[in-house]
């Protein structure tokens, strides 16, 4: 068994993961605070990538991203560099679909966090980025970690859009899911339902992640009722 | 060590504006919900921001729309409490405290302030436990102790006892009054009980519907609220709308009787007079009543009085010690309203 398929869609999925822990955080953390309407625009846009169908989201790449389409023609001849079909090619496609989830989960995280938090250490001179790394972060991390836990794992399963932008070469491009499709094509059933089994553990170790996650929150939501306080740690909406 | 607040702000429906000064001492704000005086201290914090006016705290100015000077809540040094006491969930006391102390750049230095801080409000034993771990009334010290170690020019502290149980507000209110005293600045206290307002402020300032209704010295503001919601707010509860009868007497028209005013006092939209400012027996004012009904409090009774030809009358309170109505006590009973105690209100 040629364990690459496995080990390309840890790293697609580990780099993109890494990039929208960043992005739908930085999205989150502007978008909770933006005005009503504003964020309900924005909203819809950045979710739409959630509901698309994945082979949407490919086309959608390959008409920018394509040699012969405005961005990819153009980093082609400045950079010689052709941005499908190679296994990079795979993490634009992983991370728009992903971004959602993150901006989703952290936004709700970010929205449920007390202000009033925010607000006395800013009057007790704290400076934001402190107030950002050391407080809300930390009193949203169930909710991100969760977010980010989510996923990596929808970017491990992504097909449709890495099959269009990535395509399938064995050795170079190929991912579980495209693997385990080529093979049921190619009527290979036993090493198919290998990659099955592989696909199904990761999950299950994921999900199992995601509800350990949930259930400490609870925990510590239960900790601060005991303690009498008035702040709400709210994480049944992950 | 002072400050100067002269402020407007438009919410829409509500408008805030709201003018006074302080100087080494204790003013509160004294309001129902809602009636803008959380947000004239988020004003001065730099968490929300005035559409006009000037803030200046010990010299320097905060806020000032014309000069277009507006400074982050940090640079402006002004601690504020607030009602759930903030306190930071994933940090210890001693964590807390530590972030408090983050302005002073000396690490030597900060890490004394610290210590000395932990010792003053008897913090040690604490220190490592988490806020969630913590009583009210800890909370409550570990707040305070984190507000003072970060230097502020003034302390702010909206409805600091609303959080806690009765039975520990009055204990910790001495703990508070301490703190004050050591404090030995400017103090903008915000409450809605009367009471702790006036235990522990020197001055008072009434809030209503985003304005100041009434200003000055505590026993000047209680002894004259000068509006209905003032007095209300300082305990009064007997209140009538009152229009003035020709020969000098106002008619206090919920309650159905005709009242004679103190010297040179003029009439006003409103009367009344405290319940513990009715006497019995005959003088100025006297009015026959007939008793409505008794309410017993704990330590006194609240008789309520209607006068004898006035049946559709709001009944008057009338409160006194249990032992004076039992000597008292009758269906009927005159009282009179002495003069020097009734209060003229505009609505």
């Amino acid at each position: 068994m040629d364990f690459f398929p496995l080990y390309n869609s840890l790293r697609i999925a580990l780099i993109s993961t890494v990039i929208i822990f960043f992005v739908g955080i930085f999205a989150a953390y502007y978008i909770a605070k933006a005005p009503r309407m504003v964020k309900g625009v924005l909203d819809v846009i950045l979710t739409l990538p959630l509901v698309l169908p994945p082979t949407v989201v490919g086309y959608l790449l390959l008409r920018v991203l394509g040699p012969k389409r405005v961005v990819g023609r153009w980093v082609l001849e400045t950079f010689g560099v052709k941005m499908t079909m190679t296994w990079w090619s795979a993490i634009f496609a992983t991370t728009v679909v992903i971004f959602p989830l993150m901006y989703r989960t952290a936004r709700g995280a970010f929205e449920s966090f007390d202000e009033t938090l925010a607000y006395s250490g800013k009057s007790i001179g704290l400076s934001n980025s402190y107030i950002f790394w050391r407080i809300r972060m930390p009193y949203c991390r169930q909710g991100i970690l969760a977010g980010t836990v989510l996923a990596f794992a929808r970017a491990l399963g992504e097909y449709g859009a890495t099959s269009m932008i990535a395509g399938y070469t064995p050795g170079r491009t190929a991912t579980i899911s495209t693997t385990v499709y080529q093979l049921w094509r190619t009527n290979d059933d036993a090493l198919a339902f290998k990659w099955v089994m592989v696909n199904m553990a990761i999950s299950f170790v994921v999900l199992l992640a995601v509800n350990m996650l949930e259930k400490n929150a609870g925990q510590s939501r239960h900790a601060a009722r005991r303690g009498g306080r008035a702040v709400n740690v709210d994480s049944s909406r992950y | 060590m002072s400050i100067r607040v002269d402020i407007e702000k438009n919410f829409g429906s509500f408008r805030l504006e709201t003018a006074f000064e302080a100087e080494n001492e204790v003013l509160a704000l004294l309001g129902a919900s809602g009636c803008g005086k959380s947000m004239t201290l988020k004003c001065i914090a730099g968490i929300v921001k005035p559409d006009r006016g000037h803030i200046e705290v010990d010299g320097v100015t905060l806020f000032d729309s014309e000069k277009r000077i507006n400074l982050t809540p940090q640079e402006r040094m002004t601690g504020l409490m607030f009602q759930n006491y903030a306190l930071f969930p994933n940090m210890t006391v001693l964590g807390n405290l530590r972030a408090g102390a983050r302005r002073e750049k000396n690490k030597a230095l900060r890490e004394k302030n610290v210590a000395d801080m932990m010792e003053m409000f008897g913090l040690n034993e604490l220190k490592n436990r988490l806020p969630a771990q913590l009583s009210g009334g800890q909370q409550q010290r570990v707040a305070l102790a984190r507000i003072l170690v970060s230097s502020p020019r003034i302390l702010m502290l909206d409805e600091p006892f609303s959080a806690l149980d009765s039975h520990l507000r009055f204990r910790l209110e001495q703990e508070v009054r301490e703190v004050i005293r050591r404090f030995g600045k400017t103090v903008l206290l915000v409450s809605h009980d009367r009471d702790e307002v006036f235990r522990l402020s020197d001055s008072i300032a009434v809030m209503n519907g985003g304005r100041i209704e009434a200003y000055g010295g505590k026993h000047e503001v209680f002894r004259n609220p000068r509006t209905r919601q003032a007095a209300v707010l300082t305990g009064c509860k007997n209140i009538s709308r009152a229009s003035a009868l020709g020969d000098g007497r106002v008619l206090a028209e919920d309650w159905g009787v005709a009242l004679s005013l103190p010297q040179g006092a003029q009439a006003k939209p409103c009367i009344g007079t405290r319940m513990h400012d009715i006497c019995a027996g005959d003088g100025v004012n006297a009015v026959d009543c007939a008793v409505v009904s008794e309410i017993e409090n704990p330590f006194s009774i609240t008789v309520m009085l209607r006068p004898v030809d006035r049946p559709q009358a709001v009944p008057v309170g009338w409160e006194m010690p249990k032992e004076e109505w039992a000597r008292l006590r009758a269906e009927r009973i005159r009282v009179c309203f002495p003069p020097e105690n009734l209060l003229t209100l505009e609505e």
